[in-house]
């Protein structure tokens, strides 16, 4: 106040100076905050117009998340629309890698929630290494309802992890179409690196077996995908923005008749080995049945271990698929084909007869080849020595004809390769023969390797499906059918079924019919001439049956095992049954084939009856091929 | 006399003599709404939060109401004690005071509150009552004596550590000697002498400060840790682009990949839904604001009310200018809130105070110019 009083003279001016001296700081401040706020403005430029592009793509991708449909898997049914594989609900246990911090501990403590075993903990850990970090990934399949209540008691424990519904397999089958069908299990890490993750994205199981792996992408369909809109923590908000909706996988329709390959295993009864039956007209396969058989429901959602050991431990081999891919030493059945040969190659006429003594001699050789009669039967046309099973006829017919020429006529009914049946996993059997013998053993082929060629014996393999097949070639006079089980295929419940077209077959590699007739004559007889070897067979059906039976020594007579199982006829012999009906015009070949037995006629021959009488039940006529 | 003609004849004597300033007022009322409006877009359409900060408008504009009917003289006398008060509530706080991590609240019992916050008043007016009674423009001891003003609540504010409130204080007391006339060669060399001591001030920061800083620098070195909050504000703004995805189709915010969006990046969330348009729009508003508030100084009756006036007014530019900044990646993350527009009481409050102290400063203001 005192030096205001002193300077009151100036006070007013200073006063008016200072205020003009504010002003003029007040606008150089306004100017200074103006440029500032221009250039934040110029920095809101930079952003939202210069890099608009980038930020915008930048946000997308930040809410955006597109998210896989799985298609629904295709339904397998039979011939007559018989369930055979279909999709039930069921809850899975999912987890989100990204969002566990620890998951060692996440593990240990959900384990003490929903028991985990250590295959599903290695599955998950190996699967994890082919997804990405965001990807859910499937740790448990198939909660049982207890399960998935504990679980949801509990679940604000374990975030990133939760319960998923999802479709599973079920086969109401069971054991019938364990090996035809097959299953689906879990995808692994061996499958997951030869998938389009893409296509799969979101699928948790895929085929691994039968049909269900050889149709694999038919039934599988395609996947749709929805984009849905994310927040931060990838929680979905609101409704999906767009949806593309999946193609379910195709119905498929098997020429398998559920009924008869039921009789089939009835008839089998769990004795290790197999029955496959064909429609000769067309090659379509209406049961194929291999015994012992295992319920492939254990496999759908993974097996556990001791169920495996079970199954894997069994001396029967119940995986093996004895119809496709087990060896069976064909023994007489293969005369017949043999038969046709000699008098298609001009060797034999059908009135040609040959002396059965008991025993057959390699001129200049010692060592003699039995007849099934001690002290032979006598005189026999080729008629009576397809009926009776006469060895010698066929000893010298196989001689006569030479191994070339005998391999290269056999192989006109598939012997020796796989037959293209439309199942993973076919073995191809073995069909002895010049070059066969030297890839595999390095050595010329003997005269004593062609004479028991000739009835069956020695190298020979095949599998019932490829006896199945050649019958059926046979009884259809030489014209050869792909035998198949796919009929047809329905892109969804009302669709049509689009019948799958067969390749046309080659025409008959049979010149003169009558040498067919010749044959057939000779297998009727096998079941209707008191001296066939399975007479009586016939007896009450209305069709004429004609067949041949097999049995074959399952160890060379002069082997160690021979003398050491000596004591149980049953063990040496493989016994097999060939047949077809009618024998005029055939409607189906069926082929029985047994691991362990005492004749083809007395085990096997009956299995086969069953099955015919359960085939008439269904029988047109021959009305509709 | 009629009370119905009674306030008719207030309300037009208010209106032909007015005590507030219109545009200024009007401007405060817009810039409220615009707050509320996008407050209640980026809390996804949460009314209650939206009331609250209504409530607490209603609060500030209580203060504002009461503030500009004291005369700038009374303020003026009552100062030094203001001033000495509050930096005694942050003493306070430095001994009792509460919060998480950082100590900036004081319980009173009935309500609690930031003494910080009322430094934002109290500095400037100190620094105005200092210079009002010195000639201008100051010297070099007058600048070290107003330094040490300056200097005394900042330091206790940057020790909570609230870094950004100690910022605007420091700006509010400068500014009022920039305004009081500082020769342009001593701001020059001042700017000089604190680009020189800046590698001091790393010294005394926390190591969050630090991170900050460093992240700032570089944010795409840890996207999803301390980077996240400046490269997700970034898109946030970016992907807004001119016009904006409109009102509460800010996919930013609404998913919550943009933190504290009601609060400090709230900035954010206009620009993603408003776009640069509306930004120009709303800097536009502020730098009305700015400038209408430094005409009322201009037109102050004497230092006291001019520099008072001025510094507050240049104070807001600041709020505005350092959270921009921060949610465009310009300047490193401090929390400073935009004013009228960030959800939270105090701040609110106390910024429509300060606008009360300008309003009666307008009202008590020199006849020549009126």
């Amino acid at each position: 106040m005192k030096k205001r009083q002193k300077n009151r003279s100036g006070k007013i001016k200073d006063a008016q100076r200072e205020a003009e001296r504010f002003r003029r700081r007040a606008l150089a401040g306004f100017v200074l905050i103006a440029l500032c706020l221009g250039g934040l403005a110029a920095r809101f430029w930079f952003l939202q117009v210069a890099r608009h592009a980038e930020f915008a793509a930048r946000s997308d991708n930040n809410r955006i998340s597109v998210r896989s449909i799985p298609p629904t898997r295709g339904l397998i049914y039979d011939r007559n629309g018989v369930l055979l594989a279909e999709n039930i609900a069921a809850f899975r246990l999912e987890v989100v890698p990204e969002q566990i911090k620890d998951m060692g501990t996440m593990l240990d403590a959900l384990g003490h929630v929903i028991a985990l075993s250590d295959d599903d903990i290695e599955r998950f850990y190996a699967l994890r290494k082919s997804k990405r970090a965001f990807d859910s990934i499937p740790l448990r399949l198939k909660l049982s309802e207890d399960e998935i209540a504990r679980f949801s008691t509990q679940r604000w424990r374990f975030p990133g992890v939760d319960v998923v519904p999802y479709l599973t397999r079920a086969y109401p089958r069971g054991t019938d179409f364990a090996h035809v069908v097959g299953y689906v299990g879990r995808i692994d890490a061996a499958d997951a690196a030869n998938l389009d993750a893409d296509e799969y994205a979101g699928t948790t199981q895929i085929g691994k077996t039968g049909i269900e792996r050889k149709y694999e992408d038919a039934l599988h369909g395609s996947p749709g995908y929805e984009q849905v809109e994310v927040n931060v923590d990838k929680r979905v908000i609101g409704k999906p923005i767009s949806r593309v909706a999946p193609t379910p996988g195709k119905n498929l329709y098997l020429s398998i008749d559920a009924r008869l390959q039921r009789v089939a295993f009835d008839a089998l009864s769990g004795r290790p080995g197999a029955v496959a039956a064909i429609d000769p007209r067309n090659g379509e396969v209406l049961a194929l049945a291999s015994a012992p058989s295992f319920d492939p429901n254990l496999f759908v959602n993974g097996i556990g271990r001791a169920d495996y050991a079970a199954l894997m431990n069994n001396p029967d081999k119940p995986l093996l698929d004895r119809a496709i891919a087990g060896g069976f030493t064909p023994g007489s059945t293969v005369k017949p084909y043999l038969g046709l040969g000699g008098l298609e190659l001009g060797l034999r006429k059908p009135q040609d007869t040959v002396l059965s003594t008991g025993e057959f001699f390699i001129p200049g050789q010692s060592r003699g080849y039995r007849d099934d009669v001690r002290g032979g039967q006598g005189l026999v046309n080729l008629r009576q020595a397809i009926a009776r099973s006469v060895n010698t006829y066929f000893y010298s017919l196989a001689l006569d004809m030479g191994i070339d020429r005998f391999s290269s006529w056999m192989a006109n009914f598939g012997f020796g390769r796989p037959t293209g049946i439309d199942l993973p996993g076919e073995a191809s059997g073995v069909l002895p023969s010049r070059e066969w013998k030297r890839a595999k053993m390095e050595q010329p082929f003997y005269p004593g390797e062609t004479v028991i060629a000739g009835i069956g014996q020695g190298f020979w393999v095949i599998t019932p499906i490829q006896l199945a097949s050649a019958l059926a070639t046979l009884s259809d006079g030489g014209v050869r059918h792909v035998p198949h089980l796919l009929r047809a295929m329905q892109a969804g419940l009302n669709a049509p079924r689009v019948p799958v077209v067969q390749p046309q077959p080659a025409p008959s590699f049979v010149r003169n019919p009558a040498n067919w007739d010749a044959v057939r004559q000779g297998m009727i007889d096998v079941v209707n001439d008191p001296s066939g070897t399975a007479h009586g067979l016939g007896e009450g059906f209305p069709y004429v049956i004609a067949g041949k039976t097999g049995t074959a020594e399952r160890y060379s007579r002069t082997g160690e095992e021979w003398t050491n199982i000596a004591t149980s006829a049953i063990s040496r012999h493989e016994v097999l049954f060939e047949v077809f009906t009618p024998a005029d015009a055939p409607r189906v070949a069926v082929v029985v084939a047994l691991k362990e037995g005492r004749s083809g006629a007395y085990d096997a021959a009956p299995i086969a009856r069953r099955i015919l009488d359960e085939w008439l039940k269904d029988d047109d006529g021959g009305h509709t091929p | 006399m009629n009370p119905l003609l009674r306030l008719r004849a207030w309300l037009r004597h208010s209106l032909r003599e007015p005590r507030m300033d219109l545009p200024l007022l009007g401007a405060l009322i817009l810039l409220a709404l615009v707050g509320l409006t996008t407050l209640y877009s980026a809390s996804d359409l949460d009314r209650h939060l939206v009331v609250g900060q209504a409530l607490r408008f209603a609060l500030g504009g209580l203060f504002l109401l009461l503030l500009s009917r004291v005369p700038p003289n009374m303020l003026r006398n009552w100062t030094p004690w203001l001033y000495f008060a509050s930096l005694a509530l942050l003493v306070a706080v430095a001994v009792i005071g509460q919060g998480r991590g950082a100590n900036r609240w004081l319980n009173l019992g009935v309500v609690r509150f930031q003494p910080s916050e009322l430094v934002k008043l109290t500095l400037p007016m100190m620094v105005a009552w200092y210079l009002h009674a010195r000639e201008l423009p100051p010297r070099w001891l007058t600048l070290g004596a107003v330094a040490v003003l300056i200097l005394a609540p900042t330091l206790l504010i940057a020790k909570q550590p609230d870094l950004g409130t100690a910022l605007l204080v420091t700006a509010s007391g400068v500014f009022a000697v920039f305004l009081a006339g500082l020769a342009w060669w001593r701001i020059f060399a001042l700017l000089g002498a604190a680009a020189a001591a800046a590698p001091l001030l790393w010294h005394f920061m926390h190591e969050y400060q630090r991170d900050r800083l460093r992240m700032f620098l570089n944010p795409e070195a840890d996207p999803l840790g301390n980077g996240w909050h400046i490269i997700q504000s970034e898109i946030a703004v970016g992907s807004g682009g001119l016009a904006g995805k409109g009102w509460h189709h800010g996919t930013q915010s609404r998913l919550e990949f943009l933190p504290e969006h009601t609060t400090d990046f709230v900035f954010a969330v206009f620009s993603e839904e408003w776009g640069w348009i509306g930004v120009i729009a709303l800097l536009a508003l502020y730098l009305f604001i700015v400038g209408r508030g430094l005409v009322i100084a201009a037109n102050a009756r004497d230092t006291y009310s001019r520099l008072l006036a001025g510094s507050i007014s240049m104070a807001f530019f600041v709020y505005v200018m350092v959270n921009g900044g921060m949610i465009t990646g310009l300047l490193p993350v401090v929390g400073v809130p935009l004013p009228l527009i960030s959800y939270g009481g105090t701040s609110a409050v106390s910024l429509l105070a300060g606008f009360g102290v300008l309003m009666s400063i307008h009202a008590h203001r020199k006849f020549m110019s009126a």
